[in-house]
């Protein structure tokens, strides 16, 4: 079960707001450049923004770029998992891989700035605690939940030798 | 079946359907000086001692190279030394290299039919060959090092179907800006974008990559071209034999688009998202002020993009106002506009020319934006900050528009010099 405090951002977050190329100088150290996750979409959100919290955006979060650093700083960062209306493909399939929750859901905007979630990604069951409302959202695929809850792929390669079965 | 599942069925070695999950062995697996980096530390983390398949395994350092400073060397040379102690032999050296997805094709390293994933999300740009090609992360190209193996959904189809030829000075760059234009920066999210009609015959293979590449900027998971007569050719340049190949008349699609490239005029995609093109003529009467031009990239370097840049600019001069960069894609493509007596009509131009490098595109060198300055560029992205500072700004464009602008100052419409 996942719990955390919402931070909303809009439509169309790109890789270029989440990882600029301005900092790539650090892209080798990615502790550093989480120090800059997001800054360019909401001023100081790397100090604002705390273990466990969670993101909620709306339609086509992390367009742009293939680079993995994007979802790596905003796992880094202490998000939890991000709620949006939907992904960019290599965004989805880059955050599931580095172990960090995404899922898809339809009503993001009933959620604001500050509410408190609770997540429950087997089930597909979204609470936000603030408002009282429950959501039910499309379960994350059976064969990629295998990969998150090994934290990644590569965790899971070392634990099972092989991926999980499709 | 359509394109896509033809080839992923043919991987697989039955019959896929859209939204199966495939564990699947790619013939190529791309990566560059930012992805790389991060795939070798993750094999190593894992224990990694020998790649699975190093034969199948390409990296180019072309993001920060020549080496930007000393990060960036210390990236390329993790790279160099990965490739040597692995017997990698597709590891390109600058001098020897060019902008990964204009160097693949030319070398016949990616063919039609193949399945190919890159740590870079133009890898979609091999669609133009008919191969299977889509970007991942670089957790995925460490998987594949490892075991030889990546996990792929099927993806369902849209289909654009082309009629018509091109007007004087309207590019393939132009047909793909609008083409985003129409789906949106989301419209193909998940889904492979299929090109076909007998539009397809009137854009040649530099134009075909021009338009694959762009496919991820409507969210596609790859943009793929049949394989038909003018990619036969393309290969057989290169000792490759491959067959036709079209998708099926009975094929499945989730969304159809008619295009007629006769109506096209050339486009302008304004700040921030590649989806926001107008036509070239609405541009120019706003006399956007430009302080930069870039001609080159993998979208829009390859040597017929040089020569209509050539075209618009011999016998003129680039305005003083403005910084004119272009980067020929390859080193191929370089020594051919060499030959062809383009560089020649560039440098008494005005315009700076480069060794291949995607530098500028990612605001990464060669050309960095400050506050409040302007570009137009024939790259594939305008976010905010892309090039340079968070206030400036980048404008999309084909060679024409950008070689036209930079002699005009300002945006401008190059059938109208």
């Amino acid at each position: 079960m996942i719990r955390g405090r919402v931070w909303k951002f809009g439509d169309n977050i790109s890789t270029d707001h989440i990882a600029p190329g301005r900092y790539f100088h650090l892209r080798n150290n990615l502790e550093e450049l989480a120090k800059h996750v997001l800054e360019d979409a909401m001023e100081d959100f790397a100090k604002k923004v705390q273990k466990g919290d969670i993101i909620v955006a709306g339609k086509n979060f992390g367009l742009g770029s293939s680079r993995e650093h994007a979802a790596r700083i905003i796992k880094i960062a202490g998000v939890s998992c991000i709620v949006a209306k939907s992904f960019a493909r290599i965004f989805y399939r880059n955050a599931i891989n580095v172990g960090l929750p995404v899922i898809e859901l339809k009503e993001v905007d009933e959620i604001n700035q500050g509410d408190e979630l609770e997540i429950d990604l087997e089930n597909g069951v979204l609470k936000n605690l603030t408002t009282g409302k429950e959501y039910r959202f499309t379960p994350i695929p059976k064969f990629l939940l295998e990969i998150l809850k090994e934290d990644g792929i590569v965790n899971y390669l070392k634990k099972h030798g092989s991926f999980p079965k499709v | 079946m359509t394109l896509a599942e033809k080839i992923l069925s043919q991987k697989a070695g039955r019959k896929v359907e859209p939204g199966e999950f495939l564990l699947l062995e790619p013939d190529i697996a791309l990566a560059n000086d930012i992805t790389a980096p991060l795939a070798i530390k993750k094999f190593k983390e894992y224990g990694g001692k020998k790649v699975k398949y190093p034969d199948r395994v390409v990296l180019v350092p072309d993001h920060f190279t020549p080496n930007k400073d000393i990060k960036s060397a210390m990236q390329v040379k993790m790279m160099r030394e990965f490739a040597r102690e692995q017997g990698i032999e597709k590891f390109f050296e600058i001098g020897r290299m060019g902008i990964e997805h204009v160097l693949l094709p030319e070398e016949g390293i990616v063919k039609s039919g193949d399945l190919v994933v890159g740590a870079d999300s133009h890898t979609c740009t091999y669609g133009a060959l008919g191969a299977f090609a889509t970007g991942v992360g670089s957790t995925d190209i460490a998987g594949f090092y490892l075991i030889g193996k990546v996990w792929f959904r099927v993806p369902e189809s849209i289909k654009v179907t082309l009629r018509g030829k091109f007007k004087d000075l309207v590019t393939a760059k132009d047909l793909v800006l609008k083409l985003i234009s129409i789906l949106g920066v989301d419209g193909a999210n998940y889904k492979a974008i299929e090109f076909s009609g007998p539009g397809v015959k009137e854009i040649s293979m530099d134009g075909r990559f021009t338009i694959s590449n762009m496919a991820i900027e409507a969210g596609g998971k790859t943009g793929l071209f049949p394989v038909d007569e003018i990619t036969i050719a393309y290969e057989r340049e290169r000792g490759i034999e491959v067959e036709e190949m079209y998708p099926d008349e009975d094929a499945k699609y989730v969304r159809e688009v008619e295009m007629d490239l006769s109506e096209l005029e050339p486009q302008v995609a304004y700040p921030f998202l590649p989806s926001n093109a107008k036509d070239v003529s609405e541009a120019e009467k706003e006399r956007i002020k430009i302080d930069q031009a870039v001609i080159g990239s993998c979208t829009n370097g390859r040597i017929e993009d040089l020569r209509l840049a050539a075209q618009i600019l011999k016998g003129r001069t680039v305005s003083p106002d403005v910084r004119c960069i272009i980067i020929p894609g390859s080193q191929k493509v370089y020594k051919q506009a060499l030959k062809e007596g383009l560089i020649d009509i560039f440098i008494d131009a005005g315009c700076a020319v480069s060794t291949p490098t995607c530098g500028p595109c990612l605001g990464g060198h060669m050309g960095v934006l400050a506050e409040g300055e302007v570009a137009i560029s024939t790259t594939n992205r305008n976010f905010v900050g892309r090039m340079g500072h968070p206030n400036s700004k980048v404008f999309l464009a084909s060679p024409a528009v950008a070689a036209a602008s930079a002699i005009k100052g300002y945006i401008a419409d190059p059938r109208k010099l």
